[in-house]
Parts: structure tokens; sequence; C-alpha cells
């Protein structure tokens, strides 16, 4: 680690577009591609919302349609990220902790909301849990309906979330280590115990953060909610097909108001989302 | 997202650990039970559902369902989008990876962040934002309508909003792996009279080639399979710029559900070839570990 690149040495004296000149073309990639890919459309949309004026601005962003695909979207998105991180960090125990035959099927296929394009997902899910779908022909005699309704969405949810929990809790459980469980055993603590007071509290970080993911992800998904859910105004209407909604309709401002509001979300989550590993990794024992 | 497989064995039946008192033996049973009991309800039912709706009428009507124009179109649009964002965004995953891994500077969590901001933003918003560039009213409306070039409700469009989605993917998964290779070979190399090309053709490139085609793997299946943002882009017109997640949408809302399947039968098949291809790879890196 001796040599630093002279291009990244910081000289007062040369002027800017000396240094400029001296950036290496690997930087120059990233920077160029990341402006035109990333910043100038961010830009854009940021600059076009500021033509309105902030009243209006504030009256597009809470009308009360959009606040109703609000709902819709977070609280859904919280109930179904918060039902995995109790039943994605399950997943992640029985994987690491136990042995059974097609474990590694099994671990192998945790991915696999990543690797299915979201349309096929939403499509099958419709199909599985409407009225006369494998599952959902069950739950019709109940009076309860799923496909093209709010559960229907906070299914979609579920499952494109379900990964991002347990992938994010896996490698933490596989580094605890066992001479602190076991310690604990020898000094009388019961299975239960063990797990309540001494694996859980150094986890909960983690599986905060897996869950804060997978809600950002939840948030933000299109393809599958759009195909399950029956988009009725007020009932199951989220916000992305709101703003896809709006532009097929021409109106970009009200389509770029709830895009705003949508983005403003995603950075927060991302920061918010930093600040969770950051206090998970104060437990690392590394 | 790599995850180690655990190495050591444990199961409830160990007799060289020590017992927890009153080890019950039905708790893993019953762990396991729920773990894949709620795996199949939200993962494995829909997922065989998909191959069984395809081919509930036999591989006849399958195959006619295949062989359709509209169908055809959508198989090859997908797969160019594909051909194109791949090269786009490994020469920039290469060079960001290289830029972070390789220099030391103050605020490069910020630059990761940046550089996985295209995950966090929902599809339709990044959609959004190339319509509100390149769209009639947007900043390079004008330039663009006065030169004749169509991007949005066109192919561009598409790739724009293809390449945005799978940006991060190679940079994510070469950083790991360029920080842990250390740069002495490199410098070693660079002692004995190697150009940069040379370094990194013989050097670097074999030294991080699983992860580089971990990311590739993942790149292609997000570029194959996108939605959303290529959805808005592209208006979704059938036989022009309708990729195949949006003939299957677009099929499964003209009630053609059997068509709807056909497609989504190729794309779970996709699915299903990058999760083997990165279970393969897995396996692959973490031999180099052991040894």
């Amino acid at each position: 680690m001796t040599t630093v690149s002279p291009s990244l040495e910081v000289e007062r004296k040369t002027p800017f577009w000396k240094k400029l000149g001296r950036v290496p073309w690997t930087w120059r990639i990233t920077i160029g591609y990341l402006t035109v890919m990333l910043f100038i459309p961010i830009i854009a949309m940021f600059l076009k919302a500021s033509t309105e004026p902030p009243a209006r601005f504030w009256a597009i962003a809470t009308s009360d349609v959009a606040l109703a695909t609000y709902n819709v979207t977070f609280v859904t998105a919280i109930f179904a990220a918060l039902l995995n991180g109790v039943f994605g960090t399950l997943i992640a125990w029985v994987l690491v902790r136990y042995d059974f035959p097609l474990k590694r099927v099994i671990d192998a296929t945790v991915d696999l909301p990543f690797a299915l394009p979201t349309s096929v997902a939403g499509l099958t899910l419709a199909t599985v849990y409407s009225d006369n779908g494998w599952i959902g022909s069950l739950l019709a005699p109940l009076g309860i309906k799923v496909s093209f309704t709010r559960t229907g969405v906070a299914v979609a949810m579920i499952f494109i979330s379900l990964p991002f929990i347990v992938r994010t809790v896996q490698p933490v459980l596989q580094e605890m280590e066992r001479e602190i469980e076991e310690a604990s055993w020898c000094l009388g603590a019961s299975q239960w115990q063990t797990f309540w007071k001494v694996i859980l509290p150094p986890l909960f970080p983690t599986i905060l953060t897996g869950v804060a993911l997978g809600f950002s992800r939840a948030v933000g998904e299109y393809g599958s909610t759009v195909i399950i859910s029956s988009n009725t105004p007020y009932q199951d209407l989220i916000a992305p097909v709101l703003i896809f909604q709006r532009l097929e309709q021409y109106d970009y401002s009200g389509a770029t108001v709830i895009g705003i509001v949508l983005l403003s979300i995603s950075l927060v989550l991302l920061l918010a989302i930093n600040f969770l590993q950051a206090w998970a990794r104060r437990y690392d024992s590394r | 997202m790599t995850v180690d497989k655990p190495s050591f064995h444990s199961s409830a039946s160990d007799t060289d650990i020590a017992k927890p008192k009153e080890q019950k033996s039905w708790v893993p049973i019953l762990l396991i039970g729920i773990a894949i009991a709620y795996l199949a309800l939200v993962q494995y039912i829909p997922a065989i559902n998909v191959f069984v709706q395809a081919f509930s009428k036999g591989v006849g009507p399958f195959l006619s369902n295949l062989t359709r124009p509209a169908f055809l179109h959508a198989a090859w649009l997908t797969l160019l989008l594909a051909v194109i964002s791949l090269p786009l965004n490994t020469v920039f995953g290469l060079c960001a990876a290289w830029a972070i891994a390789r220099h030391k500077f103050p605020g490069r969590a910020v630059v990761l962040s940046i550089i996985d901001l295209p995950f966090s933003i929902s599809p339709v918003v990044a959609g959004l934002m190339i319509v509100l560039l390149y769209g009639r009213n947007g900043w390079f409306g004008p330039w663009l309508q006065a030169h004749d070039i169509k991007i949005i409700f066109a192919f561009p469009g598409m790739v724009l909003a293809t390449a945005f989605v799978s940006m991060p993917f190679v940079a994510r998964e070469v950083i790991p792996v360029l920080e842990e290779f250390g740069k002495d070979q490199e410098e070693a190399a660079r002692t004995l009279g190697a150009k940069d090309w040379q370094i990194f053709w013989r050097v670097t490139l074999p030294s991080i080639r699983w992860g580089l085609l971990y990311g590739l793997i993942l790149t292609n299946a997000r570029a194959m399979g996108e939605f959303g943002a290529v959805s808005v882009v592209s208006g979704n017109i059938g036989d022009q710029t309708q990729s195949l997640p949006l003939f299957v949408e677009d099929a499964y809302k003209q009630y053609e559900t059997e068509a709807a399947f056909s497609a989504a039968v190729l794309l779970a098949l996709l699915a299903v070839v990058t999760l083997v291809l990165k279970e393969i790879l897995e396996r692959k890196t973490r031999i180099k570990d052991v040894e």
C-alpha cells in the first residue's frame, strides 16, 4: 500500500483543468457514465418538479388519490417486510443450523425472486391466488379473496422482498460463535431463553437492515403488483401504478410530483439502511 | 450477496457439543417444516404453476404460441436489449470497480451508495426520469425532434431503461474480489515492465473472472426480465416495442392466458438457468477460498 497514484495527490497550485487532465481514464468513464445515466436524469426530474409552484406541488402530492396510494403502498410494504422479517429470519436460521434433505436446493431457490422477471411473478401469483387457482380456491370458501385485492398486493410484495431478509441475516448467523450459545446452555438457559437473550440482540440490527432493504424494494415494486392488483383507486392502487397512469394521460407534472415523493423516500431509506449497517457492524466480532 | 454454505454439520443429534437442557428433538423438525411451508406458499407453488399452466393443453398449443410473430418479435427485442446493456454495464462496472477498489479516498461509502442507487429507485421512477429527459416535452425533446430521433416509445429508450436498472451488478460483484486480491501482483507485473492493458488482461482479469461472470449473469437476468422501467418508456406497442416481460403482461390483460404462460415459461427457464449458474459460481469461489 505504498504507492498512491499521482493523479489523486492534491496539489493546490495547479489549476483545476490541468488536474482534470491527469484523472485516470477509468475514473473518467465511471463519472461520465454515472453522469449521463444517473445524475442528469435525477437532476432533470427535480428541476421539472421545481417548475411547479410549491402550493401546487403540495396539492398534487397530497391529493386524496395520492394519499390513498401512499397508504396502500407503504402500509402494505411495511406489513410484507415485517412478516418476512420473522419468516426470513426463521428460514435463515434453518438453513444455517440444521441439516435436512434437499437443503442445498432450498438454499439456492431462496434467490428465485431476484432471478424471476417480475411480470412472470405477477402472472403466476395472480393465477395461483385467484378464486379458481391452486391456493385461492382453498381460501375462497373462507371468504378470503387475494388476487385483485390489497391482500394480493401484499402477497406480491412478500414474494419480492423475502430474499433480502434471508440473504442479509444468513451470513451473520453463520459467523456467530456457537461458544456463546453453548456457554449460555452451560449456565442453564433453555434453548428458547438462549435464542431470545443471546442470539437475537446482536442479530436485531441485521434483521432490521434486511427488513429495510425488503421494504425499499416492495415500495418500488411495479411488475408483479400491477398484475395482481385490480388497480382501483382508494382500494389497491399503489403509487408506482399511479405514476404510470398519470404518464398515460400525459399529465407529466402529476407523474413527476408523485415520482419525487417516491424517489425522496427511496433516498431516505438508502441513508437509513447505511446507518443500520453501520450499527450492525458494531456487533461484528471481527 | 454471496453466501458461504456452512462446512460443519450441525444437527440436533450432534454429540460432541454442549447440549442445552431440555433439548427438544421436535423443535428443528417443526422449524424446518414452517420454513418450507412458507417458501412453498410464496415461491414453490407459484413457480410450479408457471410450468403446469403452460403445458396444461399439451405441447402442441404451447409450441404454436411460441411461433406467433408478436412473441418472436418480443423474444428478439429481449435478446437485443441484453446484448446491448451487457457490454455497456460491464465496461462501466469494471472501471468503477477499479476506481473504487484501487484508490483510497474519502467518501468511498458515498460513491458505493451512488452506484447502488438504481436498485433503490423504483423502476417506474427510473422510466419516468428517462421520459422527462428524452420525451417530447423533455430537456432534449426539441433537439431530438429537430433531428428526427425517436427515443421514447422506441427501442433506444428501452435500451436506456434496461441499462439503468442493471447498472450496479458488475461493479458490486467485482469490487470485493478486487479488494481481496490486492494489488501486489499488479505492481509486480508493472515492475517487470508490463503495460496497463497487459496487467489488466493477464493479471487482474484472471483473478476477478468468477466475480465478473457472476455480475454478468445477474446483469443479464435483470436486463432480460426488466418490466417496470421498460414499460414506462416503451409505450408497450405490440409487435414494435414489446419485450418478453411486457408481452407476458399484455397477453394476460387480453385474456390470452395460455400465450402469457408460454412466454412466462421461457423467462422462468432463464431464472432457473441463472440460479443454477449462480450456485456453480458460488461453489467455485468457495473451493478457491478453501485452497
